[in-house]
């Protein structure tokens, strides 16, 4: 086990530096620079001197070779200096720590409620004896899938905001504010739960092991609780960390519809201005939750079923 | 994180970023007034949603209307300029002086101005706040563009100070109107260019900043005892709002229904299809067309096809203006007269020679020497009438008028090919000539914006042959008086257009969406809003 976790724990230092790496050359690639984008702000097509744009160029670094530059990051990076955001010369760190909060919040809001309703939707599903509720229970899933988030978004504050004011339609206050936002975030990440787990379940309560547990007398609830889930579970749990991944990415878009502050606010501005260094934290950051996020779900897996043994030569490979 | 991932967010940024610039008109009107009869009253709060944050609260160093809206109610400026009659008026000057040759100009300051921090707005701090101007870096071009070949800055006396440049410059003394050459403290002045951005700059204005949190908002305080405001203002004194918020809403449809729902006042950039929703609810829509040089189509004009007067000619009648001011704008939009828009001072109506005329268009190219080919396109030696416009994604409405021009160009057998890129890459393209035709609009309440554009001894992006048109713009700026400039201005006017060194389109109108309760939110010279006189029932 303590073997496993180290080996582990190196992994994740490769995923993150993988993620830093790709991301600075990505951005490096994109045509134009963080400098450009500052002089463009304007949007009118006013002229900007060259010299003047040469001058902030080297001021910043970025006319040196792109490997030095990579290098020069990477150092400062290594000792817990993501340097300060282009944009607004704030430091990255100070930037992200201010907005994170406010997007673990919603994240976490969010994927509780995706799992009480994506998993009580599967339950349900499952559950019903009779074949057209099931059918129609079956089918929202895939429907909540297909849906883009920001027209959900739209819609609810529509109904809730503008036609009926129960709920703001911006801003970060109270948990009023934070209703509509977890409820549309929630929408896609439980459907996809929901998805997994019900087609798990339905798999699961077809083996000899459920056609036992009901000879022995057990009542179609304490067998659908009590033997079912526990094992039908483990998808829906590997998939719940993958889609911490998702839920990240989603945050951008409804942080921005819901005009809420967070990391997805800064993301969306760091990339439409090629913020290199705030892009960069970003990432770095995001990797680390979704890494500590996969590393939680997989030492969890032994205790929901003992038969997994968490080896360090053979990653845990899930009833998938 | 994979390119898709990237992607994704490079989408939502965009899409961001078009709603952020949608915000730059105005209308005629202004001022709003709203119809009630009741008297002004002193208090309250005003909550203003806007669709982007630059993360900058220097005024000096925003360029994007949804900063300036704010941003500008921290600052006096020394002159401000009549919307109605684009005159230059007093305001923190008194009056000034302005030499023959237009490269000095002296300004009386007023006595009794003091800073939010009570260190008094004096000759040395105006020298300062410009002094430090050419320092300030990237965010501020179009300050640093104002005071481009000052020579040197003194202050005389403590009410007295002049500004002395290399070459004649008349349009300093509108540039002194605006936000962007508003008096920072000496404090203020002396800071780094990022710490103004972030720290907040100290002014004089009939607001204070009371607080600013990164794309969220920005919280305005009436500062009292304010007592020095332009001549152009009803109110004297203070002003009557307690307290102004900014909110930074990126998404159009939630400023609108907020607006709607009453969960905010007043808001920036309504596009066309909001406007039928909110006058439904009760809302009052106020318009100012933009001064400065209108959207249009400016050519490269040493590429080999558009260096032909004729092909530049020929997409400037085929072009049905009216189209597309009617479909694409929000309502109210006027096709372009000339290439500054008519609020601008010095504007010249040309809409004789603007004309949409496709058998001229036509006849035109045919003359030329391009006869149309089995697809319609027309060629001349072999080689095919194929232009490509190059186009920014930062308004919505740019992609749909250049899909209109697209078709309308076509009609005339001028294939065309519309490049999309990203506003970080917008100098790049321009500084390396790497474009055939481009489209694009600069906001500015002086006629001098022509030099700016068109001057073979600047920056030329646009390629423009040396030809009499320069020693015209030459003349303007360093004209004094205003009949003999505005003589030249509509001389640079004409010239512009009859050779068609860029080919107007359409004027931009910003539009505010205001509710009943709010009266006199006023538009300015350049169409940003001025809310001193701003109240609310």
């Amino acid at each position: 086990m303590p073997r496993y976790v180290i080996r582990r724990l190196v992994q994740a230092v490769g995923v993150l530096w993988a993620a830093y790496t790709l991301s600075f050359f990505i951005l490096v690639l994109l045509p134009g620079d963080p400098v450009s984008a500052m002089a463009g702000a304007g949007a009118d097509s006013a002229p900007v001197d060259p010299a003047r744009l040469e001058a902030l160029r080297h001021e910043y670094g970025f006319d040196q070779p792109v490997p030095l530059q990579y290098l020069n990051h990477l150092g400062h990076a290594l000792i817990g200096d993501l340097g300060d955001s282009v944009a607004t010369g704030r430091p990255v760190t100070q930037l992200i720590t201010q907005a994170l909060p406010q997007t673990l919040l919603l994240t976490a809001s969010a994927l509780t409620l995706a799992f009480v309703l994506g998993g009580g939707l599967a339950l349900a599903a499952t559950f019903s004896a009779r074949p057209g509720v099931r059918q129609v229970l079956l089918s929202l899933p895939p429907l909540g899938v297909s849906v883009p988030t920001f027209w959900i978004g739209l819609m609810l504050v529509q109904f809730f905001s503008f036609r009926n004011q129960w709920f703001p339609a911006f801003g970060n206050d109270g948990l009023k504010g934070l209703v509509l936002p977890a409820v549309t975030l929630a929408v896609p990440t439980g459907a996809q739960i929901a998805l997994v787990l019900a087609k798990s379940l339905i798999t699961t309560l077809d083996e000899p092991y459920i056609g036992t547990a009901r000879a022995k007398g057990a009542g179609r609830r304490h067998v659908h609780l009590r033997h079912a889930l526990r094992n039908a579970s483990l998808p829906a749990l590997t998939v719940a960390g993958l889609l911490v991944g998702q839920l990240m990415a989603n945050a951008v878009v409804i942080e921005t519809v819901f005009s809420r502050n967070g990391l997805g606010r800064v993301t969306q501005s760091a990339v439409s201005t090629q913020d290199i260094p705030v892009v960069q934290g970003v990432v770095v950051y995001g990797a680390l939750v979704f890494v500590v996020v996969n590393l939680l779900v997989d030492l969890v897996y032994p205790v929901l079923d003992p038969r997994i043994v968490l080896a360090p030569r053979r990653p845990v490979v899930a009833a998938v | 994180m994979g390119r898709t991932l990237k992607h994704a967010w490079l989408n939502v940024g965009l899409v961001a970023g078009l709603v952020v610039l949608t915000g730059c008109g105005g209308g005629d009107s202004a001022g709003s007034g709203a119809g009630s009869s009741s008297t002004p009253k002193s208090g309250g709060t005003l909550t203003f949603a806007v669709g982007s944050d630059t993360g900058c609260t220097d005024p000096q160093q925003v360029a994007s209307n949804d900063s300036i809206y704010s941003v500008r109610q921290l600052v006096d400026s020394l002159t401000d300029q009549d919307p109605q009659t684009g005159k230059i008026v007093p305001w923190l000057a008194e009056s000034w002086d302005i030499s023959k040759d237009a490269t000095t100009f002296t300004f009386h300051l007023r006595e009794g101005v003091t800073f939010s921090d009570g260190t008094p707005l004096d000759a040395e701090a105006v020298k300062a706040d410009f002094e430090a101007v050419p320092d300030l870096g990237a965010l501020a071009g179009l300050a640093t563009g104002y005071l481009a070949g000052v020579e040197k800055i003194t202050a005389d006396d403590a009410q007295t100070v002049t500004v002395t440049f290399a070459q004649p410059n008349a349009q300093f003394l509108q540039a002194t109107s605006t936000h962007s050459l508003g008096i920072v403290s000496l404090a203020s002045s002396k800071l780094p260019a990022p710490d103004r951005c972030t720290k907040g700059i100290i002014g004089s204005g009939p607001f204070t900043l009371a607080g600013y949190a990164a794309n969220q908002s920005t919280t305005l305080k009436k500062r009292t005892g304010y007592a020095w405001g332009s001549s152009l203002w009803k109110k004297p004194g203070e002003a009557y709002l307690d307290q102004v918020v900014f909110k930074v809403l990126p998404e159009a449809g939630v400023r609108t229904g907020s607006l709607q729902s009453g969960q905010v006042d007043a808001i920036g950039n309504v596009g066309r299809a909001d406007e039928s929703a909110l006058e439904s609810a009760g809302v009052t829509l106020e318009a100012r067309a933009n001064p400065g040089v209108v959207f249009g189509l400016s050519p490269n004009n040493a590429h080999p096809i558009l260096k032909d007067a004729a092909v530049r000619q020929a997409i400037g009648y085929a072009i049905d203006r009216q189209q597309i001011a009617d479909t694409v704008f929000n309502t109210g939009t006027e096709p372009a007269t000339s290439v500054l828009a008519h609020t601008t001072p010095g504007y010249e109506d040309l809409s004789g020679q603007l004309t949409f005329d496709l058998d001229k268009a036509k006849s035109l190219l045919e003359g030329d020497g391009w006869s149309a080919g089995a697809d319609g396109i027309r060629e001349k030696d072999g080689k095919k009438l194929s232009l490509a416009i190059t186009w920014f994604a930062n308004s919505p409405t740019n992609q749909p008028s250049l899909e209109l021009i697209q078709q309308q160009l076509k009609q005339a057998g001028i294939a065309v090919e519309l490049k999309q890129n990203e506003i970080s890459q917008f100098a790049t393209i321009l500084q390396t000539g790497d474009f055939e035709l481009a489209w694009g609009n600069v906001t500015r309440a002086d006629p001098d914006i022509l030099r700016t554009q068109f001057s073979t001894a600047l920056a030329n992006f646009y390629q423009v042959p040396e030809t009499g048109l320069e020693k015209t713009l030459t003349q303007q700026a360093g004209t004094v008086d205003e009949a003999a400039r505005e003589k030249l201005v509509a001389r640079a006017q004409e010239d512009l257009v009859e050779n068609a060194y860029t080919v107007p389109v359409v004027e931009l109108q910003t539009k505010l969406g205001v509710a009943k309760r709010v009266h006199d939110l006023n538009f300015e010279a350049s169409s940003r809003i001025q809310l001193h006189d701003t109240w609310v029932e």
